[in-house]
Formats: C-alpha cells, sequence, structure tokens
C-alpha cells in the first residue's frame, strides 16, 4: 500500500524523538558507574519501576503485533495477550523477590549466586545476548513497518533511524534514561489506547465503513457445467485461471488492468486484492504499479446483526454489545493465498465471509477445531506453555528488578505492571477487532492495524498512536540492548573472563557492546521483514523458557541444583529452541522453500525445549552430586 | 565487589512465608491456565458456547484469566504486607 506523509506524524515523531534524547542526555551526567548504567543505581521508585516495567513489556509485539494477528485472525491473537499476562503471575509469585534478592546487574547474577561457576557465567550470559537478539528482531521490524506510513520512508530507513537513536540512548545514559522512557511511553500507550478504544465503542459498526473505502464488486459467471466460460457483467474478459485446494481463482482484463478474483461456490465473482512479482522483477499491485494506488485497505462487515435483525449500523455500543454484535454478524476476511502463474509469483488476498462466532474463539490461525491435526494441537499448547513459562525468564524483565531498591518494591512493581499491562492487553481485543471491520487494513503488514484504526478517527490521533508506537519500539529496544551489554561487559569481560576492569572501564565495554549488539539488530530487522512481530516474539519466548526458565525454577526450588546442572541445562534449553526454530516452517518459508519440508512441524519449540532443559538439569545435578558431597566434606 | 545485590536488601524474615503462598497461589491459576488450554484442544467447540453479557466462553475465560491474575496479584501483595508489618512489629517489640 501507498503512504502519504503529512506534516503533523512528522512533528509528533521528532518531538517525541527529541524528549527521548533529552531524557538520556541529562541522566548521562549522573551515569559513570556500573552501578548507576546496568542497574539505575537500584533508586527508582517502585511506581515508577511498576509502569516502566509495563513499557517494557508492552513493546512492539503488543500493540503492533498483538492487534495486527486480532485483526486478521480474530481471537488467536488474543491468546497471546492471554499468554502473555499469564507469565507475570509466574513472575509475580516466584521469581520477583528471589531474583532481586539474589541478584546484582543481571540474571546470571542471581544464577551464580551459590555457585561462582564460569560455567554458569559463560552459558547464562550467552543466553541473556540471544534471547535479548531474538526479542530485539521484532521490535526493530516494527520500527520499520511504522515508519513507511509515517514518514513516507522505506522500512529500511526505519529500522536504521531507530537503531541509531537506540543506540545513541544506551550508550549514553544506560538503565536510568532507559526506565524513565518507558515509564513515560508506557503510561501514554495505555492512556491513549484506552481514547481510541473508547472512540471505536462509541462509533459502532457501519457498514458502509467510510467514504473512501475501496467498493469491492461482485460478478456473475457464466458457466458451463463446473467451468466458468464468461462473465454476465459486461467489460470483463477471462484471461488466466488457476484452480487448487484453497478454491478456484480467474484473472479478469477490465479497462486495461489485469486483477485476479475468486469464484465461489454459488457461481459469483469476488474481488481479490493481488500482488504479480514478474520474472523481470516488475511488480504489480492489482495490474497495476503501486503509484497508482490501485492496491486498497481493507476490512469490512459483510452483516451486522443486532437482537436477531440484521442492520446497516449500530449506533455507538458498550464494550459488551460491541464484542457480542461481532458473534452475531459476519466479517469479510482477506485471506492470503500464494500460486505460481505463467513464470510470474501471484500472491493473492481474497475475500472470506467469517461468521463473528468463528472470529471471537480460537481457530482461525492455530487449527484446534476444524481441519485441527495432532501436530497443529501441539503447536498451540506449545505455545501456551512458551508464553507461560518465558515472561519471567527474559532478561529486560528480569534486570528490571535490580532498578528498585528492595525485594518488596520489586514485588509492588510487579504488581503495578500486571494491572497496568492487564488492562491494556484487554483493550487489545478491541483494538483488533476495530482494525479488522473499520476498512483500514493493510494486508501487506498486519503490524500497522492499530495506527491504520486511529487514522480512521483523523490525521491527530493517527499521529499521537504512531508516535507513540514508535516510543515504544525505541523503550523496549533500549531495555534490551542495555540487558545484552550487562550480558557481554558483565557476566562475560568480567566475570568469565576475569578481565580486571575498573567501574568505569565496565560502563565503557558496556557501551561498546550496546553498539555491536545495536548493530546486529539493524541487520536482522530488515532481514525479516513483513512478518508479524507478535509471532517472531513467541519464539523468543521458547528460547527464554527453555534456556533460562527451568535454570531459575530448579535453582529456587531444588537443593540438589548444581552449578553444572544449571549451565548444562541453559545451553541444552538454548541450543536445542534455536535448533528447532531454525528447523521451523515459518523458517522453511523464510528460506524461499515450501513449510511442508521442514524437518521440525512445529513452529513453537517450547513443548519440546523446556521439559529437555529441566531433564538435562536434573540428569547432571544428580550425576555431579557426588562431587558436591565430597567438596562440602572437605569444607 | 561485584557479587552483592544492587541495593541492600536487608534482612527478610518473612521470605520463607511469602515462598509459601507464592507457591500455592501460582498453582492456583496454573490449574485454571491449564484448563484453557484443555478446553482449547480437546473440546474446542465448548469455547464457542455462550456464557454472561452476549460472550462466549473463549472471551469470557480470556477476559477471566487477566482479571484473576490482577485480583491474584493484588491479594498476594495484602498478605505479603500484612506479614511483612507483623514480623516487623515483632521485631521491635523484641528490641524493646
Amino acid at each position: 500500500m501507498i503512504y502519504n506523509a503529512s506534516l503533523m506524524p512528522i512533528i509528533l515523531f521528532l518531538a517525541i524523538v527529541a524528549s527521548v534524547l533529552i531524557i538520556s542526555i541529562l541522566s548521562a551526567r549522573k551515569t559513570s558507574s556500573a552501578k548507576a548504567y546496568f542497574a539505575a543505581g537500584g533508586s527508582i521508585p517502585w511506581s515508577i519501576n511498576g509502569i516502566a516495567f509495563a513499557g517494557d513489556y508492552l513493546s512492539a509485539a503488543s500493540f503492533l503485533g498483538i492487534c495486527g494477528m486480532i485483526a486478521f485472525s480474530g481471537y488467536d491473537g488474543f491468546l497471546y495477550s492471554i499468554g502473555y499476562l499469564a507469565g507475570w503471575v509466574m513472575a509475580l509469585f516466584v521469581v520477583a523477590e528471589p531474583m532481586k534478592k539474589l541478584g546484582k546487574y543481571t540474571f546470571t547474577d542471581a544464577l551464580d549466586s551459590k555457585f561462582n561457576s564460569p560455567g554458569i557465567q559463560l552459558m547464562a550470559g550467552i543466553s541473556t545476548l540471544m534471547v535479548s537478539i531474538f526479542y530485539l528482531i521484532p521490535q526493530m521490524v516494527g520500527a520499520g513497518a511504522l515508519v513507511t506510513p509515517l514518514l513516507g520512508l522505506p522500512h529500511y530507513v526505519g529500522v536504521i533511524m531507530v537503531g541509531s537513536i537506540v543506540i545513541f540512548i544506551v550508550a549514553t545514559a544506560g538503565m536510568k534514561s532507559t526506565t524513565y522512557v518507558q515509564f513515560i511511553k508506557g503510561a501514554l500507550l495505555i492512556v491513549f489506547s484506552t481514547v481510541l478504544v473508547v472512540m471505536l465503542v462509541n462509533r459502532g459498526f457501519n457498514k458502509d465503513v467510510s467514504e473512501d473505502y475501496h467498493d469491492f464488486v461482485e460478478l456473475t459467471a457464466i458457466a458451463d457445467g463446473d467451468e466458468v466460460t464468461g462473465i454476465s457483467e459486461s467489460g470483463y474478459e477471462i484471461s488466466g485461471r488457476y484452480s487448487d485446494g484453497k478454491g478456484s481463482f480467474l484473472r479478469l482484463t477490465n479497462n486495461g488492468y489485469d486483477n485476479w478474483w475468486k469464484v465461489s461456490d454459488d457461481g459469483k465473482l469476488t474481488e481479490a486484492l493481488s500482488i504479480v512479482d514478474s520474472e523481470n522483477g516488475v511488480k504489480l499491485y492489482n495490474g497495476a504499479p503501486i503509484e497508482e494506488q490501485r492496491f486498497y485497505p481493507v476490512g469490512h462487515m459483510d452483516k451486522i446483526v443486532v437482537n436477531g435483525e440484521e442492520v446497516e449500523a449500530t449506533g455507538p455500543l458498550t464494550p459488551f454489545s460491541y464484542l457480542s454484535t461481532i458473534e452475531s454478524s459476519t466479517v469479510i476476511r482477506f485471506v492470503k493465498h500464494g500460486f505460481d502463474f505463467e513464470g510470474e509469483h501471484v500472491s493473492i488476498w481474497f475475500q472470506e465471509p467469517t461468521a463473528g462466532s468463528e472470529i471471537l474463539r480460537p481457530g482461525l490461525k492455530f487449527k484446534v477445531d476444524k481441519d485441527s491435526t495432532p501436530i497443529s494441537k501441539l503447536n498451540f499448547v506449545s505455545l501456551m506453555i512458551a508464553l507461560f513459562f518465558g515472561t519471567s525468564a527474559l532478561p529486560h524483565v528480569l534486570i528490571r528488578y535490580y532498578t528498585v531498591s528492595s525485594p518488596k518494591d520489586a514485588r509492588k512493581s510487579t504488581i503495578l505492571a500486571i494491572i497496568a499491562i492487564g488492562f491494556f492487553y484487554i483493550l487489545t481485543l478491541f483494538i483488533g477487532l476495530g482494525a479488522m471491520t473499520s476498512g483500514v487494513l493493510d494486508v501487506e503488514s498486519s503490524n500497522m492495524a492499530a495506527p491504520l484504526l486511529a487514522k480512521s478517527f483523523g490525521k491527530v490521533l493517527f499521529s499521537i498512536i504512531s508516535a507513540i508506537a514508535f516510543a515504544t519500539v525505541l523503550g523496549t529496544v533500549s531495555g534490551l540492548i542495555v540487558a545484552a551489554s550487562g550480558a557481554v561487559a558483565h557476566d562475560l569481560v568480567d566475570k568469565y573472563f576475569k578481565v580486571k576492569l575498573t567501574d568505569r572501564r565496565k560502563v565503557v565495554i558496556g557501551k561498546l557492546s550496546a553498539v555491536g549488539v545495536g548493530l546486529i539488530a539493524i541487520l536482522l530487522g530488515i532481514m525479516f521483514k513483513g512478518m508479524n512481530v507478535s509471532f517472531l516474539v513467541g519464539w523468543a519466548f521458547s528460547i527464554a523458557a527453555s534456556a533460562n526458565f527451568p535454570a531459575i525454577i530448579m535453582l529456587l526450588f531444588w537443593k540438589k541444583t548444581t552449578a553444572k546442572g544449571i549451565a548444562s541445562s541453559v545451553a541444552v534449553g538454548m541450543i536445542s529452541a534455536i535448533a528447532l526454530i531454525l528447523l521451523s516452517p515459518s523458517m522453511f518459508e523464510r528460506y524461499g522453500l515450501s513449510a511442508s519440508q521442514a524437518i521440525m512441524p512445529l513452529d513453537n519449540p517450547g513443548i519440546i525445549s523446556i521439559p529437555l532443559s529441566f531433564l538435562t538439569l536434573v540428569i547432571v545435578s544428580l550425576l555431579t552430586q557426588k562431587k558436591v558431597n565430597t567438596e562440602k566434606a572437605d569444607n | 565487589m561485584l557479587h552483592e545485590p544492587a541495593a541492600p536488601s536487608g534482612k527478610e524474615p518473612a521470605s520463607e512465608f511469602k515462598k509459601r503462598v507464592g507457591v500455592r497461589m501460582f498453582i492456583a491459576y496454573a490449574v485454571v491456565y491449564t484448563s484453557f488450554i484443555v478446553i482449547n484442544t480437546a473440546a474446542p467447540k465448548l469455547m464457542g458456547k455462550p456464557v454472561a453479557f452476549g460472550l462466549n466462553l473463549a472471551v469470557t475465560y480470556g477476559f477471566g484469566l487477566i482479571i484473576l491474575a490482577i485480583i491474584a496479584g493484588i491479594i498476594y501483595n495484602a498478605i505479603c504486607t500484612k506479614k511483612e508489618n507483623e514480623l516487623a512489629a515483632d521485631e521491635e517489640d523484641d528490641v524493646k
């Protein structure tokens, strides 16, 4: 889709960036020690830290990814909201206070607190780096997706821009500025998302979504048996046909443009959106170059049913009646399909009338009911397990326990975070469904659903929401880079390699690491363009849950846990999760192969890699018990 | 020099009590969460059944899990704070 940049979003965007940079420069003056750089001196009030937690956690994945996934796949996107929030229960009840008591700057400190083991320092440091990098990818992809409509710039420019700003923030001021950026952004995100939902519910549903919305045409086929031989309406000529398991499609020529249509069972032809990649590199959007703007925003209600009667519009609704109206109505979703035709690759998004009752329960993305297989159900279970156990093992969440002064404050800030994040996640269902039915979706980027919904309420709200979304990416990326730089400077260089560092030198190493990790993030953000950011974050959760979670839990609750057990468990969990991701169907598509060729049938590795990590810890700990006991006896 | 906590956390007499309460509350929540996963995979059609306010089980259960986490967090904090205050008061009495 083509986006035209306008002045207001640019001004607001610049204002947000300027505020973030000013906070960083002001904080930088007070950040000379390692304690100040990596843990904000342990001086952040719990209330600020709680909202900053929310700011950290409500990343591009939550705001852009979940809302986008709900807009395209209904309730299945909301499953991420449920899983992400449920993970905080684990963090609060089991992990928060002990981790605060055991650690100093990084989660490796906590794991290593009883052992002083080089193995733990190495593996936990690498694991922190890997999880942070996997978590950074979706943030950068989100940044790239945002700058296109906001500033009219290409995806890669957005990624480089965010990377550079964040490198500056982190390399100047560290955790304190990151915390205040997250606090401001978290608060703004929740306030303006609430405003958006209030306006959305008040607007209700309307079959005529807007004056600008494209009037999708329906044609009548003339058929001879099963074969379509012509079109009843004049001006259309059949110029190609294609059929497969997804249905029958016709290419029709009208006014000199070729476009694809879907043939439905009742002999009707419904207009689709298509992108054709020809062998000579020319890309046609609905039969024309993108500049001709024939590629439209989509998503509308087919039938609106209120109290058993079909209506044209509902008028203002309550939150409950908003959801119950969708439940009883029918929505036109645009479903993606791809095939090769006459030497060209065709990507097509065809209209799929979907009952609201199907949208508001699992099944459109995760096959747990219709068309399900044992593997598809296992994929769903695997994701839900990773989300539940991943939160409390995320390095940028874990380091936030060290920015407050006491375990009690760690607990209180976690509870405030749960309240703020839980409230926001309830809003995501409304934002996603609103985007699905407001004729605003860009089929090429599910990540833009929330800002584009805001655009349907005018440029002011669009500008504010987009600027906040951009700040969201800035804040989360900053937190992740602080966590990663802590892993390099503190866990690896200082503790594992035992390089004698002064406090100031350690901060310098941390800042240099921030630059290195930032550059890697920029590169990966460009490579993974177009993937849903929440889906990508699911992978980071799987790696965190596999590598870090078993070690944290067993350290806290199993007295026979040994240093070798922890180090092996982190290594096995991390390597198995990453290997399974690299062999997954989604990655095979990324390699340009078919998903069905994937060696690993699951997209989410957690159900295999988490138990494997636990098992490794138990076996290795039991095998190394004797040595521990001997050591104790010697002492 | 580098192994002590970022900020001194002091003595924590209530930590064992808090750990016990936390684990119990976590198990209770995990049971509700697991039931959600089991219904989705074993009896997915159940998720489409209407429950209240025109909402089906999927939406009600999803909202319920989020709200339950918030309420459980507030209750946990109240229990922990009460115990911490009690133990702090006992310590003060002992000192006197």
